[in-house]
């Protein structure tokens, strides 16, 4: 983690008060695919009610800030545009926390299976 | 070219045809009807062609493992001389963790032989990862675009499992917000890439699933000496089970009961922002099954090879807290750690077994590979954070986007029948009104496993309503 922040650190430029992100480095963007008006008409309201939204990863294509609508390489050699909204992101899905209910079921299927085989 | 929502759909019919290469209009008929074998035929493939690209891919004749000790359990709740032998086709021995890799090997294979640079599917699922793995073997380009947060920024941590995955094999993973307009930036990508649309329902990518029936129906007949009683597949969009029932056809397994099992997901609109994160399940559940069985063509293909209601003998549903039951059954009794959402078939399987005889065999045929974000405890953990209450108690009074409930004992892991009667009503309401041919009547026969008297009785009934 903490070599994480340091070499984030090192990939943002501090240029007249502004974190600036090199190009080249690794980002992701967000832009808007369709305002809310534009949405199709089948669709309930809470999804109506917002916009469509896309995220992507790529590399930076010229320095920028975060929060700047930038242009992207991406995996396959596409340019794509949007939002600059994160820097060298990375994966922080897991296991979840402690459920009491898996427990509880454990204990459920080991009891009744303890005499078989 | 304009991109606006408008000017990308009145283009659909061109983009999709130059990213199959197949025109698709050879196989219509006169009327409603199309000619569904003709189409599955022009491929040109075998299923020893299918089974050569498989085994060139290290994908196929997976494990087929008897569940000795849940068959056990599933004893424990049934009358004297029932509860039939349980077995479980260890699909997620696949590349990539799932039977999905089948289906792409076909992909793959076609987009290469065409001469496409690179392929885009649009999945949230394993699909993406089998893709992904597959195309980096042919050294093809990929893009997988999948719904994946909610308005909230909130990501379902399966399909984020599922984009680290499709990263991790060198693909391009575009991540949406909820809503079907994901088609559109599907088809932008298309356009602007030239890329092969590696679509779920191509006819191919079905015949990758028929070498999973066939084996199932050789292995039990050559260790058994019979064709299993049943097999069961998790339903959602449908190839699944057409692909298996189609490949017990073909091993000539024509008795064998082909049966549907889905998440029971009833109340949680598909389409729904709010929705998105209230299920803990992102396949294997009703909110594909029931709609793309009863309206197949509404994928991305103009004629979905996937149709399920030509096969289906029997279609039941889970509770969400019965398929994490018998997911921690199945490692705490079978020493297997899959799934959860490809154990659905196992959770109907445990129920209905106690209602075959003891000498009878049901097969499961799928797992799915766990790990980060899909895991029980990670779904789990998941709901308990967005206020859904979690509890043991009585499985048939789960409320989907309201509780997850899991049984008191495997006794009371139940299923809950859907009326195939209904789901062909609900199939047929797209041609009410309509003036119908003879041809027509043919067809729907066939689309929906019945009789033309069967067809016309229900075509009066909706008439009259």
């Amino acid at each position: 983690m903490l070599y994480k922040i340091i070499k984030k650190w090192y990939s943002i430029n501090i240029i007249g008060g502004k974190k600036m992100i090199k190009e080249n480095t690794v980002v992701q963007i967000e832009r808007v695919v369709l305002k809310s008006v534009e949405r199709t008409g089948n669709l309930p309201d809470d999804t109506k009610r917002v916009p469509l939204k896309m995220k992507l990863k790529g590399r930076l294509v010229t320095k920028s800030n975060l929060g700047d609508y930038v242009k992207i390489v991406t995996q396959t050699n596409r340019i794509d545009e949007g939002y600059l909204i994160d820097v060298e992101p990375y994966f922080k899905h897991d296991y979840g926390h402690y459920v009491e209910v898996l427990d509880e079921v454990k204990d459920i299927i080991l009891r009744e299976n303890e005499n078989s085989l | 070219m304009k991109k606006s929502y408008k000017d990308v759909m009145d283009r659909k019919s061109e983009i999709m045809k130059n990213a199959l290469n197949l025109d698709y209009t050879k196989f219509e008929k006169e009327g409603i009807a199309f000619d569904y074998e003709y189409m599955m035929n022009y491929s040109g493939y075998t299923l020893d062609d299918v089974k050569k690209i498989q085994i060139e891919n290290n994908i196929g004749n997976t494990p087929l493992i008897e569940l000795k000790r849940i068959t056990e359990y599933a004893r424990k709740f049934s009358k004297k001389g029932y509860g039939a032998r349980i077995f479980l086709k260890d699909e997620a021995a696949n590349l990539s963790g799932s039977f999905k890799a089948r289906r792409a090997a076909m992909s793959i294979h076609q987009a290469k032989k065409l001469g496409y640079k690179g392929v885009i599917a649009a999945t949230s699922g394993n699909y993406g990862a089998a893709v992904a793995a597959l195309a980096a073997r042919a050294g093809l380009k990929c893009i997988i675009v999948q719904e994946c947060f909610d308005s909230k920024e909130i990501e379902q941590p399966e399909i984020t499992e599922k984009a680290r995955a499709c990263e991790a094999y060198g693909a391009e993973v575009m991540q949406l917000s909820v809503g079907p307009e994901l088609f559109y930036q599907f088809l932008v990508l298309l356009e602007e890439t030239g890329f092969f649309n590696a679509s779920l329902y191509s006819p191919y990518c079905i015949m990758g699933i028929e070498t999973l029936g066939y084996e199932i129906a050789s292995e039990v007949k050559s260790k058994y000496g019979k064709f299993p009683e049943a097999v069961i597949c998790t339903n959602a969009g449908g190839g699944n089970l057409t692909g298996t029932a189609r490949g017990l056809i073909k091993a000539e397994a024509f008795d064998t009961k082909v049966i549907a099992s889905s998440v029971d997901l009833t109340g949680l609109h598909m389409a729904s922002d709010n929705d998105f994160n209230k299920k803990s399940f992102t396949t294997g559940h009703t909110g594909f099954g029931i709609p793309f069985s009863t309206f197949p063509d509404r994928s991305d293909v103009p004629r979905s090879a996937a149709r399920p209601l030509r096969y289906m003998d029997k279609y039941v549903l889970v509770n969400q807290g019965s398929v994490f039951f018998i997911t921690e059954a199945l490692a705490l009794l079978e020493g297997m750690e899959r799934g959860p959402a490809g154990n659905t078939s196992l959770a109907a399987a445990f129920h209905l077994a106690q209602e075959m005889k003891e000498d009878e065999i049901i097969v499961v045929q799928e797992t799915e590979y766990t790990g980060a974000g899909k895991h029980l405890n990670a779904q789990i953990s998941f709901a308990i954070d967005r206020g859904i209450e979690v509890k043991v108690g009585n499985p048939l009074e789960e409320i989907p986007g309201k509780n997850i409930i899991f049984p008191t004992s495997g006794q009371y892991l139940k299923i809950k029948e859907i009326s195939l009667n209904d789901l062909k009503k609900s199939y047929l309401k797209h041609y009410k009104g309509m003036d119908l041919l003879n041809t027509d009547y043919k067809y729907l026969s066939e689309e929906l496993k019945c009789s033309e008297q069967l067809v016309k009785n229900i075509m009066e009934e909706l008439n009259e309503e």
